[in-house]
């Protein structure tokens, strides 16, 4: 396996999705580990514009060959932009998951719950603690 | 080898042709059909049906003669590895041996030209071929009733869960769950779900076996039925079962039998006498008829006297007494889960496994379960020291092996299964069951002699070696094919699921 | 035991191998207290030649197209079945193959099946189709589910045209699952009646069948025009698919979904089964679609193959989330339709259709000239049709069937209302003498 990139302006969820806050919205997406996991993802279902999810609702599914995988909302909020190239493109996921491959956008519910998640080193351990 | 090539032709060796799609051989005015002349008035659609009704043309439909359509299929067929032609050891699927007078026997026209509507005196034949199948079945497995109705296992699932419903349902209670060990096939889940419940997976022990007190700390007033395979996913034979049986009961429940595994216990034991409700048969598996390229199967289901009022229908019944003699269709079965076929399921398979199991008798279907779990034991002791064995105990019919010695090779149980196709054999299930990584699950049936498994695992050694010596060659096998690895990325990215005309604008 | 290879010599050498000493040690994970202690209650084994004549003896017992004149459709057709069919499905390469799990050897049932995709989104003018359904009534089931997921409804609307097995398949199916099925009434000319008064904002589907049970030809454009208002999917479900060959394509006229029955595609009628059914739909619905799909890609010298695809809406991947639970399909005899479509071809179906079309209208002016029996509906149809009678239809059929003639299905079970009737079916397979023979025996009775 590939050197796994977890950049340290990003926070994370334990389940394996990034979030990056940019005037005040959230935009949200899931991390080289989950990506690597994963294998070639060839579909990626995101929700519409205006949908609302509770923080650790499935807001998505993401798909590879031979595995599917729920998309869990960070945090709670409404979905303000989707990333639509996805759909034409999943592959952009594995090529650039923090760039190209971002799956929505929120507009955060509670901004207190970012603070909840984890930072770059925390989150380095938890997914070391799974590649025992 | 590019040097070697003839100058024309679609072949590259010899008789190993390439194949286009039947639509790229058409060409306009060829046929491949035989009408009788018309010996009534002719008649013009467009005239005799609504405006609007009649379509124009079947364009894309081919236009071949019949010797391009036998030699399609025909070279077709050449690239497909089967059991007539090598062990096909598919874990969980039983590819054993498919007699041939069995498919001369459901040929014939009285089984192969007869109607399923008939009047019931006009197929007394199938009716007592029928009524003795399930006799039968119901003595291999323990049970009281069988129904030969559903067209496979999963549909047999269906049907003995949706009887296992309507058995709670009767008696007043709602329950809303369904207990299944994370061993269990997937159509298990699946077919729970179709009946609205929800699905609790139930962890496997350390030893692979499912234990009594997962059982009983899952089950509650709620569950409705446990969902088990015996032996296991791992070829296992699930010990506890009785015991597993008596927990599920006591609060109320039913436990499902899937019968994907009968082959080793044929003779041996008896799922209804270990306290199975309810089990389907795969007559596809166990009792030989062939797969035929992904089905058609059969999956009859036999049930306990407490599920008989919610069969499917129509049941077949002897007549007796005053009723004189002979079988009827049946349909007056008040509490039945109804109909889930749209005719008495597939006959032509009924018809075969009779005759399988007409061949063998008791002895010979007591053989099968001892030679095939003799051939699962026999290879695991050839391939133990050569492969990770998360099991390592006797097993029954099939034994599961995974890649975790590779690791540092990059070699994985794909690659391994992609190189024993170039080696002329059909790779075993992988990956699956999902409780073991990287799993290669093989179930050699009783098919095989003994040079043929010492054959299948000198190969599997050999790969073994290949994959620390020269991992490269393992990682991008099969070599020899007449394809090589397809992309399946691409297929699911971008899907084509048809083939295209080229049309001129 | 002819099927079993192992001599005493080879299960001493493999016992000792494995470290055993007898066969019953082997079996030491079934607790004693399980092992069945006897031999199993069944026949003794019977040999190959005395068990042929069993099965010869047993199959004398039933009736089939060749004692008997056939007229008896309903679901499942009496056609000629080319002979290069048996000789093609019989290749072990096709028989003894499981689901074609490893591509790369399996491309001869992959690229089948592509042709069957291909042949079947031609036939119902619908973008994508899998690998096959049990049959046409699971397969309308099936697509009874499909809709309830695409629409997020649970309300069936059925029309009353659809087969009463169809009907009773798609209540089983749907049993467990909160879904208000209800069905619409039959108009005076056979055909669906009815229909806007019970499709509603919650209804998912309607489905109808084309040609309907009663062997009428429906008006779909219609009806499609009403669920369609109300945002329904349609379910067009044909039992005949040789009316392909002949009708608008259910998807080109707004069709959601086409699913049906293709025995009478070169599969034997075999009592019932094994048969084929088949299921498409619309591009846009493809992740909804239960069943193994069969695509299109390259290996890694860029040459094309085909293989197993979208296979994470299936049941061995999505597990209780699964599109359906459907694993094992009809491979082979996918296969035998597949075949007998390349061998008809564009021209040959067209034309087999239409000489059903006129054995048919044949028959119905025979039924329309003879005293003691009438046509029960007057809307056109294709290769089947109701014929009422002035006397019993259960004695007609009975007093046929002593002339060797099988003339049709007796509707009293599932047509009280329309009193002595009888479905009754032509295909090519009746001459003009046999079909002269039919009418005489059942107006036998009435004169």
């Amino acid at each position: 396996m590939a050197e796994i990139q977890i950049p340290d302006e990003l926070r994370y969820s334990s389940d394996d999705e990034w979030v990056r806050v940019e005037a005040g919205r959230v935009i949200v997406g899931i991390t080289d580990y989950a990506q690597q996991q994963l294998g070639d993802i060839v579909f990626v279902e995101l929700p519409g514009a205006g949908a609302s999810f509770k923080k650790g609702e499935a807001f998505g599914v993401v798909e590879s060959v031979k595995a599917v995988s729920d998309l869990c909302a960070p945090i709670g909020g409404k979905v303000i932009e989707v990333n639509d190239a996805l759909t034409d493109r999943p592959e952009a996921v594995n090529e650039a998951c923090y760039a190209d491959g971002w799956m929505v956008a929120f507009s955060p519910s509670d901004p207190e719950e970012i603070d909840s998640l984890l930072d770059s080193e925390a989150y380095r351990k938890h997914v070391e603690a799974r590649s025992d | 080898m590019s040097d070697r090539r003839t100058k024309v032709g679609n072949t590259a060796n010899g008789f190993s042709y390439e194949e286009p799609l039947i639509f790229e051989h058409s060409t306009d005015g060829r046929d491949g059909f035989s009408l009788p002349e018309l010996d009534v008035p002719p008649v013009d659609p467009t005239e005799l049906l609504p405006e609007g009704a009649v379509r124009e043309d079947l364009r894309d439909l081919p236009e071949v003669s019949e010797v391009d359509v036998v030699r399609h299929f025909t070279r077709l067929s050449t690239w497909n590895a089967a059991v007539d032609l090598g062990i096909y050891p598919l874990g969980s699927c039983t590819m054993k041996y498919n007699p041939k007078l069995n498919d001369k026997v459901a040929s014939l026209p009285g089984f192969a030209a007869a109607h399923p509507l008939a009047p019931d005196e006009l197929m007394q034949g199938f009716l007592q071929l029928c009524h003795g199948l399930e006799q039968q079945l119901a003595e291999v497995s323990g049970m009281d009733r069988v129904t030969l109705q559903p067209a496979a296992g999963a549909q047999g699932e269906l049907a003995g869960i949706m009887m296992i419903r309507a058995y709670h349902e009767h008696r007043g209670e709602k329950r809303s769950q369904v207990l299944v060990p994370d061993s269990a096939h997937g159509t298990n889940p699946a077919s729970a779900a179709l009946n609205g419940y929800s699905v609790t997976s139930i962890p496997t022990g350390e030893d692979g076996l499912l234990h009594p007190e997962a059982v009983e700390a899952a089950m509650t007033e709620e569950v409705a039925s446990l969902m088990i395979t015996n032996p296991s996913t791992l070829g296992l034979f699930e010990e506890h079962i009785a015991r597993i049986c008596e927990i599920v009961h006591a609060k109320g429940g039913l436990v499902y039998g899937d019968g994907a595994n009968l082959n080793a216990l044929l003779g041996i034991t008896r799922p209804g006498d270990l306290g199975i409700d309810v089990m389907h048969f795969n007559l596809h598996k166990t009792f030989s008829t062939p797969h035929g390229g992904g089905g058609p199967g059969a999956g009859p289901v036999g049930v306990k006297n407490i599920l008989a009022p919610y069969l499917p229908t129509p049941v077949i019944r002897k007549l007796g007494g005053d009723e004189g003699e002979g079988y009827v269709l049946d349909y007056e079965l008040p509490r039945s889960i109804g109909r889930l076929h749209g005719n008495n399921g597939n006959a032509g398979m009924l018809v075969r496994a009779y005759t399988y199991i007409r061949s063998l008798g008791p002895e010979g279907l007591k053989r099968c379960a001892e030679m095939a779990v003799l051939n699962a034991n026999y290879l695991l002791a050839r391939l133990r020291e050569h492969y990770h064995v998360p099991f390592d105990r006797l097993v029954m019919h099939e034994c599961v092996l995974s890649d975790k010695f590779l690791h540092e090779t990059g070699v994985t149980t794909l690659d391994i299964a992609k190189r024993l196709i170039d080696y002329g054999y059909h790779p075993p299930t992988v990956y699956f069951p999902l409780v073991v990584a990287g799993a290669i699950m093989i179930e050699p049936t009783e098919s095989e002699s003994v040079e043929s498994l010492d054959r299948f695992a000198e190969a599997l050694i050999a790969i073994a070696e290949e994959a620390h010596e020269d991992p490269e060659l393992v990682r991008t096998a099969p070599h020899h094919t007449r394809r090589t690895r397809l992309d399946e990325t691409r297929a699911a990215r971008h899907p084509v699921l048809r083939w295209q005309p080229e049309r001129s604008a | 035991m002819r099927y079993i290879p192992h001599t005493e010599a080879d299960v001493q050498r493999m016992l000792e191998r494995i470290g055993v000493r007898s066969l019953d040690e082997l079996f030491v994970g079934v607790p004693k207290k399980h092992r069945l202690e006897r031999a199993l209650d069944l026949p003794a084994a019977e040999s190959e030649q005395l068990l042929t004549a069993h099965l010869q003896a047993l199959s004398e017992q039933n009736a089939s197209t060749q004692t008997h004149d056939w007229f008896l459709g309903a679901g499942t057709h009496a056609h000629f079945i080319p002979s290069a069919i048996e000789t093609l499905v019989s290749r072990s390469e096709f028989t003894t193959a499981y689901t074609p799990y490893q591509p790369e050897i399996s491309q001869g049932t992959l690229q089948a099946i592509f042709e069957w995709q291909t042949m079947i989104c031609c036939l119902t003018g619908l973008e994508v189709t899998n690998a096959s359904m049990y049959d046409g009534a699971s397969a309308t089931a099936e697509a009874a589910l499909m809709a309830m997921r695409c629409t997020r409804r649970n309300r069936v609307v059925l029309a009353s045209g659809v087969h009463p097995h169809y009907a009773d398949v798609v209540r089983t199916y749907l049993s467990g699952l909160s879904a208000e099925i209800v069905t619409t009434l039959r108009a005076e000319d056979g055909r669906v009646s009815g229909l806007a008064d019970l499709v509603d904002d919650q209804t998912a589907c309607v489905i109808l069948q084309q040609p309907n049970f009663w062997g009428c030809i429906e008006d779909l454009k219609s009806a499609i025009e009403v669920a369609h208002a109300h945002g329904a999917l349609v379910v067009v479900t044909v039992a005949e698919a040789l009316s392909l060959a002949l009708l608008t394509a259910p998807g080109e006229i707004g069709a959601d979904i086409v699913c049906g029955e293709a025995q009478s595609f070169g599969v034997p009628m075999s009592l019932g089964g094994p048969h084929v059914g088949f299921m498409a739909t619309r591009q846009k619905l493809l992740r909804q679609l239960p069943g193994r799909l069969v695509g299109e890609t390259t290996d890694t010298e860029g040459r094309r193959g085909f293989v197993l695809t979208l296979s994470t809406r299936e049941q061995h991947i999505r597990r209780e989330r699964a599109t359906s639970n459907i694993c094992t399909n009809q491979g082979l005899c996918l296969l035998m339709a597949t075949i007998y479509l390349c061998l008809m071809g564009r021209v040959g179906l067209r034309k087999l259709a239409e000489l059903n079309l006129a054995k048919s209208e044949y028959a119905r002016s025979r039924v329309r000239e003879t005293p003691g029996l009438s046509l029960a509906f007057e809307a056109p149809s294709f290769n089947e049709f109701v014929v009422r009678l002035d006397g019993d239809a259960a004695e007609s059929l009975a007093r046929a069937r002593e002339q060797g003639i099988v003339a049709g299905l007796d509707l009293a079970p599932y047509a009280p209302d329309l009193g002595n009737a009888i479905l009754v079916c032509t295909t090519e397979l009746a001459s003009r003498e046999s079909i002269d023979r039919l009418v005489e025996a059942l107006a036998g009775g009435a004169a």
